[in-house]
């Protein structure tokens, strides 16, 4: 896959530590970051999931003059399309040789890992991906792995 | 703060509220802010009457950053060496979710002192939507 690269900004840093409900001043506040042990403004942990935002061909993105699945006139703007209920985050597995600051530069590669298959009875037949993701800074340095499993399932999960 | 390993034992525990009444809102603020647009977490339409789900529900990385706060919150700031779950459940708006951190282990290992976390995220119900485990670098 193309390397994507990642510019890690202290206002997307801010905004997603919002989405998570972290008031955390390490993740907004530069002189509160200071005094820290992180000596600094730092990323929090799950962060490198928003290397989406730099994938120039990030499928779960909608593009302009390009349809979308999603709703408008019709509940799918895919006609036509197989009813699916979609692939769905299984496992995400981080380890971090540092954390990411404001200023890093960071390029991404992701390279398919295993596939296997399930049986289950919430949901049928079920099919792993495996993806592992390296992010590397701007001296080459590896900062963070990530193996990611994905899940498709046969129908939607039963939640009875 | 950083954690001591003179000061932790194995069955220590952390456990903190990471969201209460979770709110499509926060859904969507948690898409704008990762970039994951996908429909399944805020076109009802979508969801419900293409994808056949009852409603929309979380992204499974929302959950996990959620459940960070409460990791970090132990450990500190920047001392996490890993950090891996499975999502067991999925999270719907209007959940309530607790999550818990436990001590499993505290050990050196070249000179380093680390703990080792058993990670647990649990709905209104009880019913476990996240676990996994995380390892962070602490002080002697």
């Amino acid at each position: 896959m193309a390397k994507i690269t990642f510019p890690v900004e202290a206002s997307h840093i801010m905004m997603f530590a919002r989405a998570i409900g972290d008031t955390n001043p390490v993740y907004h506040d530069a002189a509160a970051a200071k005094q820290t042990e992180a000596g600094g403004i730092i990323a929090p942990p799950t962060f490198p999931q928003a290397v989406a935002q730099f994938d120039p061909d990030y499928h779960l993105r909608p593009k302009p003059g390009q349809k979308w699945f999603g709703s408008g006139k019709t509940p799918s703007g895919i006609e036509g399309k197989p009813p699916s209920s979609g692939s769905l985050h299984a496992e995400h597995h981080y380890e971090y040789h540092r954390h990411l600051r404001p200023g890093d530069v960071l390029t991404v590669e992701t390279h398919q890992g295993g596939v296997w298959e399930k049986e289950s009875k919430r949901a049928g037949k079920l099919t792993f991906r495996e993806r592992i993701t390296e992010y590397r800074d701007q001296l080459g340095a590896l900062v963070i792995t990530v193996r990611s499993v994905g899940v498709t399932t046969e129908r939607p999960v039963d939640q009875g | 703060m950083a954690l001591k390993a003179s000061s932790l034992k194995v069955g220590d525990t952390h456990s903190e509220r990471v969201v209460e009444n979770l709110t499509r809102t926060q859904i969507v603020q948690y898409a704008g802010a990762s970039g994951d647009y996908n429909p399944l977490h805020h076109d009802e339409i979508y969801t419900t009457r293409v994808a056949g789900y009852p409603s929309i529900f979380a992204h499974g990385m929302l959950t996990m950053g959620l459940t960070g706060k409460v990791v970090t919150d132990f450990v500190g700031d920047g001392t996490l060496t890993r950090f891996g779950v499975r999502f067991t459940n999925q999270v719907w708006p209007g959940d309530t979710l607790d999550a818990k951190a436990t001590v499993l282990a505290v050990r050196e290992d070249g000179g380093q002192h680390y703990v080792d976390l058993a990670v647990s995220t649990v709905n209104q119900d009880g019913k476990e939507v996240m676990s996994g485990s995380a390892t962070a670098r602490i002080d002697p």
